[in-house]
């Protein structure tokens, strides 16, 4: 009970003070602290732009709507054992790597939130829990590995770890084209990366890691975890290495339109609800890097705009399959019928949000959409376009299959349904549709934050300028 | 000198590919370990390998190694530490539940595939 009341008031008061800094950063520009007041490239700076207090914000929403998920799902044998602390601890890792100015503490960053994914997802110790945390550390501790390898590849080439440094210095070598070294470097940055978000070659390990995990947690990490890796592809593609577009930037247009197309074949093929909601992640982050890819301001303010929507509407979905897997037992589709009769609530929540993630006019999922095929038809690449407009109506289908199969049909009894706090566990979902449908509607009032951000991710020298105040 | 570490971190990465492709989960754990070696390596080689003077004021040298790969390094060297411990109780638990350390035959979800 302590644990819980304590979570709770940390997380209200991560929620307001993040709140704060986003008017901070709106008011006054981008937030820069030196830590223990060591000049910029020489200490570890905190930066807080417009994208990275936005998406702390965001965090920070998701993540107080987890806990209070969690208070009636996750068990009291896991609560004794440290969920709540381990919880905490994911939160410090992301937020503290949206933040960071440093490409060696984003590596630290990485590894306390890897470090607590790998606790919350072995708590409890089942069978499958325990085979998959091996493929998921096994994954993740090679793809530290080859993070710390492109370090020091970076370091040996600019000689400093300070990302606007970094960007400063790798301009300076750069005024005829990237030299190949830096290429070779931002293709490594983009494996590295890659593999924590789960693009097109490298998402092999996200549909059973993810499969195992209860709710609460399953869905901060489909939120959360793979946002972390396409913040970073965005921050460093955006930041560093946007010299050399020919190259590097049709590598990740290419591989995020594959992985919109992996995804969709994944969501369709499978009769599973919570398979088909982990194959909508993979479609979301080939979405969000196909607009980084074409690299200009509609298509950007697209993809950040579509980051926040997918954040929300992926923590959203995963609460409500979380939901139905408590009600009927089982996540497999096929015995599932009906739900819609006895849970209409749950229902039209899911419905909604089906929608939303489709990207159906006043939601939320459409703004953004409409943004990235924008940026894509002006930077005459319609096929990425095309393909991306393509994929909603599959993911449309996806999840609408959901819904026809599991919520009409014949009603149907499940042992021990009666137990479960279906209304409890409707709150967090509901607000962050809500949120969501807000979102899209009011998204007049939200484009002035979207546009910020996108401005400092197509200018880096605003944000060099910010760090190293020249 | 540079050339020759090179070589040896090839080496080391070249064995730890080979171990974690195997089929038994504590060679695979023992993968990581040489992975972890050569990426530490490759810092302090990528960091520059001239001569100088330790890293400590007081040595009256005329100039110094870079401190910075040496504080990397370290910082790398307690993750993968922690990691490698987590790993290794995760490889001793999973044995005693699922009762086997061949990777084989951890497939699959509870209904199939």
């Amino acid at each position: 009970m302590a644990q819980r009341v304590t979570a709770v008031f940390s997380s209200i008061a991560t929620l307001i003070v993040s709140f704060l800094n986003v008017q901070k950063v709106k008011n006054a520009g981008i937030q820069t602290l030196n830590i223990s007041s060591w000049d910029a490239p020489f200490g570890i700076t905190l930066v807080s732009d417009m994208f990275s207090a936005i998406l702390v914000f965001t965090t920070s929403l998701i993540a107080f709507l987890c806990l209070l998920y969690s208070f009636k799902a996750i068990g009291e044998a896991r609560e004794k054992y440290y969920y709540y602390p381990v919880f905490h601890f994911l939160l410090v890792g992301v937020n503290g790597a949206f933040t960071t100015g440093d490409i060696f503490n984003l590596f630290v960053f990485f590894e306390v939130m890897l470090m607590s994914s790998y606790v919350l997802l072995v708590l409890g110790g089942t069978k499958i829990q325990l085979r998959e945390s091996i493929k998921y550390l096994l994954v993740n501790i090679i793809s530290s590995a080859l993070f710390v390898i492109a370090v020091a590849y970076l370091y040996s080439v600019v000689g400093t770890l300070n990302m606007a440094h970094i960007s400063a210095r790798i301009s300076e070598v750069s005024t005829n084209g990237m030299p190949g070294i830096l290429t070779v470097i931002a293709v490594l940055f983009l494996i590295v990366f890659g593999i924590k978000g789960a693009i097109f070659p490298l998402y092999f390990w996200m549909p059973g890691s993810y499969y195992a995990p209860p709710a609460p947690v399953l869905a901060l990490f489909g939120a959360l975890l793979t946002k972390v890796g396409v913040y970073s592809i965005t921050r460093t593609y955006t930041l560093f290495f946007y010299h050399d577009r020919d190259f590097t930037f049709q590598l990740l247009s290419i591989l995020a339109i594959l992985s919109v197309v992996a995804g969709v074949i994944g969501a369709i093929a499978y009769w599973d609800v919570k398979k088909i909601i982990i194959y909508n992640i993979i479609v979301a982050i080939g979405v969000i890097l196909y607009g980084v890819s074409v690299m200009n301001p509609t298509a950007i303010t697209g993809s950040v705009y579509y980051l926040i929507h997918d954040m929300l509407i992926k923590a959203a979905l995963f609460l409500l399959v979380g939901v139905i897997v408590a009600i009927t037992g089982t996540s497999n589709l096929k015995q599932i019928s009906g739900l819609i009769t006895r849970y209409p609530g749950l229902g039209w929540t899911f419905f909604i949000a089906a929608l939303s993630l489709a990207g159906i006019p006043p939601l939320s999922g459409f703004v953004g959409k409409l943004l990235i095929v924008q940026g894509g038809a002006a930077g005459e690449s319609y096929i990425g376009a095309g393909l991306v407009l393509m994929s909603s109506l599959l993911v449309l289908f996806s999840v609408m299959k959901i819904f026809i199969h599991g919520f009409w049909g014949q009603t149907r009894f499940y042992k021990g349904e009666d137990k479960v706090p279906v209304k409890w566990l409707l709150i967090s979902p509901v607000i962050l549709v809500v949120m969501s449908a807000l979102f899209g509607v009011g998204s007049e009032s939200f484009l002035p934050y979207i546009s910020q951000a996108a401005e400092t991710l197509t200018d880096p020298r605003i944000y060099i300028e910010a760090v190293l105040k020249e | 000198m540079e050339i020759l570490m090179a070589i040896v971190i090839g080496i080391l990465f070249m064995t730890a590919t080979y171990l974690m492709l195997s089929k038994s989960l504590l060679r695979i754990i023992v993968g990581t370990g040489l992975l972890s070696h050569g990426a530490h390596l490759l810092i302090l080689t990528m960091g520059g390998l001239k001569r100088g003077s330790a890293p400590i004021l007081g040595g009256n040298a005329e100039n110094y190694t870079d401190p910075l790969p040496q504080a990397l390094i370290l910082t790398a060297i307690v993750i993968s530490f922690g990691v490698t411990a987590f790993f290794l109780v995760l490889a001793y638990r999973s044995y005693q539940e699922l009762g086997t350390d061949n990777v084989e035959e951890m497939r699959g979800t509870e209904q199939n595939d």
